[in-house]
């Protein structure tokens, strides 16, 4: 990580403002908190404005936040310096971010880099077509499929520098591309599928379930939001786990 | 009370104290730089760490509460200890972490002498670093006209942040990145607009901010130490006057619990520059015009001349507001000695009058007494830039819990919400008269505080708005036997003393605004009071120290000496009696005031009858014994109060005007200094920015 400062000013827009849509939504996040705790709802807004600005926070972005929260702008800029999600610089549509931690780096990060900047160039840099821009990440757990890179909201997994720069020039050419392992493995199980209880003999009384048991009812599409999901149905609060139980306190 | 043990000393400790504090009671020293009294808890510098029995890990002392420490197996109290082998290391590991990134500058750096860093590093650090890599660089950056920066010595304490968010109230310093890439800005680095900024220079405990005027002039052991009182406004702020020589070279805040707690102005801090240029260093004469050099005789033969062809009725005398109360009181003899009822320490036009009583112009529920307050009411004032010390207080006040707030006059920003209930007198009465929702929040209040600023009494009609205000006061029951809460605001250092000195007209004598009218007077005298136009034809003497606006009317100067420059009392707003000392000596030909009054006053045949400062206070002391108590309030009576409520008077419609429009720029020493001017542009560019948005 470097020192992050907010973009230039000949890249700022003259001015941001939330959709109408993303102003009730963001209604809703700040109602969440309690009156006088607004500005908890910081991040969230923050988030929606950089979804809203292109996948970036732009210095008015920070200001309009700042002013639905009632915050000095100062409170929000520390928020938006501090985490490096928030992007302080234009990206590109599909902005690349590339894991550059150590499994990855054993498994051939950085071939994927020195793809990178062949088809688009230093770090932070977008392309002339403003479709690609990428930038190094410290560890995004998926290191079980190493080397990795989040484009957009979206995991690309087991990458080669083949298969990483074809994926980019599809991203660039807007064509269709599969999400998770390019090498088509399933999930994290082993590569090439199972290669031990292979012969494990079927047990007939283990019922086989009918559906798998975590499964949103349709696959995320590539480029989808992954924080867009079904709302579960919430449980009800567990009993305090100290209710009923005989364990002495001291006071 | 709890029990705890510190390096085997036991002492009993309120619950809520933290270990930091236990330690310091028992006697151990803790060294610690993100850790301030005054404010937030941020443990964030782990330079207090100190062993806890019982705990695996040292503990961060100044985050570590007593009640948090479990007692020993059979009940025994817990153990802390300060000097063990673990804290030596634990501090000597701290220091080294804090020293991988800090320049090893100090020949260079303005805090060096006065540096935490330095010092602690003396006391518990190691004589080496083990560290081979880089050291981090950080940009330095603009912080406006008062605050230097050298960031790279920054150690990331964020005292200066909290300071400026929780006592300052503009929080507009904030920590930007994270880890090393840490920094300290304000937001795209725009000028701090803290009219208390200079504190964080106080603050940091390394060189990370510096002061930008004083920047490579001084190191600390070249200079005499001098304590001093503020004149800069009615709060009588206590300070520190560093001198070099002659010359003052910086002013920094004491610690005085009961006034400014250790905080200052920016006004108070950074009018040094002010003190050293446009002096007046030897008499002038005007002569067909324009005013030539002229020797101490010549000066005081030209007035003698002119008074002895004047009626007593004529001659008259008007006190600025840096005048500390013996010039005053050397004056106001001066004058009956001429016969001359026409003395006047109000130039401003305040009607506040000494017959009264002490309560009526006072503020009454003092200082510290704000924090036991339970609502305020503000009349007329703009107290955060009348008195940005004691609108701190207020601020502290409404921070530690609900403090309803009402302000009747400008709306202004004064770091803390309030409700505005008005712009003028109307609001007054009718407040006064029990109306509106604010009127039950003070009715139900226990301690309420009406606080009474210059911008209400500073008109003709000021005295029927103080008996509104005090009937207000009295009505919401804010004047009890064990609560006072009618308070005066004064702008003027000099006003309280002018006034219990009773340096106002006598019977027939003029008021300061009748006195310079045209066809008023036939001789004036001013003594450093440049607020005031006075008419032309009068003869005017300016006793003073800087060529400003009375200088240039004056028809004779006598040069006097700053508030540096003499020791004199000085009565802040609440009453507070408070002796500044001398710090330097008057430049060139100027002398004190006082020395200056009995001098002419011989040449006039009306001889004062003291030679030495000591003789004039005891002739002082005589006729007004309370201010022989200093640091000590001379209260007045509730019943003063009461019967300032129960005068009769209807004041005008106009609005409230503010007593002070350009905070960096009231007083002729503050309009000569440049860096005051520089603030005062930077201030009005911010306010102008303010209006267009």
């Amino acid at each position: 990580m470097s020192v992050r400062r907010l973009a230039p000013a000949d890249q700022q827009p003259k001015e941001f403002a939330f959709t109408g849509d993303n102003l009730d939504w963001a209604k809703g996040q700040i109602a969440k908190y309690p009156e006088g705790r607004q500005a908890s709802a910081v991040i969230p807004l923050l988030w929606r404005a950089q979804e809203q600005a292109g996948g970036w926070v732009p210095q008015k972005a920070i200001e309009h936040v700042a002013d639905l929260l009632g915050m000095a702008y100062i409170r929000v800029l520390e928020v938006a310096t501090f985490y490096t999600m928030f992007n302080l610089e234009p990206v590109g549509k599909h902005h690349v971010q590339l894991c550059g931690t150590t499994p990855c780096v054993l498994r051939g990060a950085d071939a994927l880099k020195k793809v990178c900047k062949e088809k688009i160039g230093e770090e932070h840099h977008v392309t002339a077509d403003g479709k690609l821009s990428w930038t190094e990440v410290e560890c995004l757990g998926a290191c079980v499929n190493a080397p990795m890179a989040q484009i957009g909201y979206d995991y690309y997994e087991d990458l080669t520098p083949e298969n990483f720069a074809k994926l980019l020039d599809d991203l660039a050419a807007g064509r269709q591309v599969a999400t998770g392992s390019q090498i088509g493995r399933q999930c994290s199980a082993p590569e090439g599928g199972p290669t031990t209880l292979t012969d494990l003999p079927e047990r007939p009384s283990t019922p086989t379930p009918k559906e798998p048991a975590l499964a949103d009812t349709e696959p995320k599409r590539p480029g989808e939001a992954a924080n867009v999901r079904e709302e579960g149905t919430p449980k009800p609060p567990v009993g305090d786990a100290s209710e009923g139980s005989k364990t002495t306190r001291r006071e | 009370m709890t029990k705890i043990v510190v390096d085997g000393i036991e002492v009993d400790v309120p619950p809520d104290y933290t270990l930091l504090q236990a330690c310091e009671a028992a006697g151990a020293e803790i060294p610690r730089f993100c850790f301030h009294e005054r404010l937030s808890i941020a443990g964030n510098c782990r330079m207090c760490l100190v062993e806890l029995k019982g705990s695996p890990k040292p503990v961060a002392s100044c985050a570590w509460g007593v009640r948090d420490c479990r007692p020993g197996p059979n009940g025994e109290p817990p153990q802390v200890l300060t000097k063990s082998p673990m804290v030596k290391k634990a501090r000597e590991g701290v220091m080294e972490f804090l020293l991988i990134n800090h320049p090893l500058d100090c020949p260079i750096c303005d805090q060096g002498g006065e540096c935490d860093l330095q010092d602690q590093a003396m006391a518990y650090g190691v004589d080496s670093s083990r560290f081979k890599e880089n050291k981090r660089a950080v940009e330095d950056k603009y912080l406006g006209a008062l605050v230097k920066t050298a960031m790279n010595r920054c150690i990331q304490c964020t005292r200066c942040v909290r300071f400026a968010t929780e006592v300052a109230g503009v929080p507009e310093l904030g920590a930007i990145g994270r880890g090393e890439d840490m920094e300290i800005t304000t937001y795209l680095e725009q000028a701090l607009t803290s009219e208390l900024q200079g504190n964080v220079v106080d603050l940091c405990p390394v060189g990370a901010l510096t002061s930008k005027p004083y920047a490579f002039t001084a190191r600390p052991w070249e200079l005499t130490k001098t304590q001093s009182i503020d004149v800069m406004d009615a709060v009588g702020s206590a300070i520190r006057v560093d001198t070099r020589g002659r010359e003052v070279l910086r002013i920094l805040p004491r610690v005085n619990e009961d006034v400014n707690e250790e905080w200052i102005s920016d006004k108070t801090r950074h009018v040094v520059d002010g003190l050293r240029v446009q002096r007046l260093d030897r008499p002038y004469v005007r002569e067909s015009g324009k005013l030539r050099p002229a020797s101490w005789s010549e000066a005081f033969r030209a007035i003698a001349a002119k008074v002895d062809g004047t009626g007593p009725g004529r001659i008259g005398a008007i006190a600025g507001d840096l005048a500390s109360v013996e010039e005053m009181f050397a004056l106001k003899e001066l004058m009956s000695g001429l016969g001359s009822q026409n003395i006047d320490c109000r130039q401003d036009g305040s009607v506040i009058d000494p017959a009264w009583g002490k309560a009526a112009y006072r503020f009454n529920p003092t200082i510290p007494g704000i924090e036991t307050a339970d609502a305020l009411l503000i009349v007329g004032a703009n107290p955060r830039r009348e008195a940005a010390v004691l609108n701190a207080r207020i601020r502290k006040r409404w921070r530690a819990g609900p403090f309803p707030v009402g302000l009747i006059g400008e709306r202004v920003d004064l770091t803390y919400p309030y409700q505005y209930l008005g712009a003028g007198p109307d609001t007054l009465a009718d407040l006064a008269a029990g109306n509106g929702e604010f009127a039950d929040i003070l009715r139900k209040a226990e301690r309420p505080l009406v606080l009474l600023g210059n911008g209400a009494t500073a008109r003709p009609d000021g005295a029927a708005i103080a008996t509104l205000a005090a009937k207000a006061a009295v009505e919401f029951g804010a004047v009890k036997d064990d609560w006072n809460g009618f308070g005066v605001l004064h702008t003027a250092a000099s006003r309280v003393g002018g006034l219990d000195i009773g340096f106002v007209p006598g019977q027939s004598g003029l008021d300061a605004t009748r006195m310079a009218a045209f066809g008023g007077l036939d001789v004036l005298v001013l003594l450093g009071a440049d607020e005031i136009d006075v008419a032309p034809e009068t003869f005017v003497v300016y006793i003073g120290t800087h060529g400003d606006r009375g200088a240039h009317r004056a028809d004779v100067i006598l040069p006097g000496a700053a508030y540096t420059e003499k020791s004199g009392i000085y009565l802040n707003t609440e009453g507070r009696v408070q002796m500044g000392l001398r710090a330097g000596f008057p430049p060139g030909e100027a002398r004190e005031d006082w020395a200056i009054l009995r001098a002419l006053s011989e040449i006039l045949g009306r001889t004062l009858p003291w030679d030495s400062l000591l003789a004039l206070r005891t002739a002082l002391y005589q006729a007004h014994p309370h201010l022989q108590r200093l640091d000590v309030v001379a209260p007045g009576t509730p019943a003063e109060v009461h019967r300032l409520a129960g005068r009769s008077g209807t004041p005008d419609k106009g609005a409230f005007v503010p007593a002070v429009s350009d905070f960096y720029l009231t007083n002729p020493i503050a309009r000569a200094s440049v860096v005051m001017a520089e603030c005062s542009a930077l201030a009005r560019d911010h306010d102008a920015l303010r209006a267009a948005e």
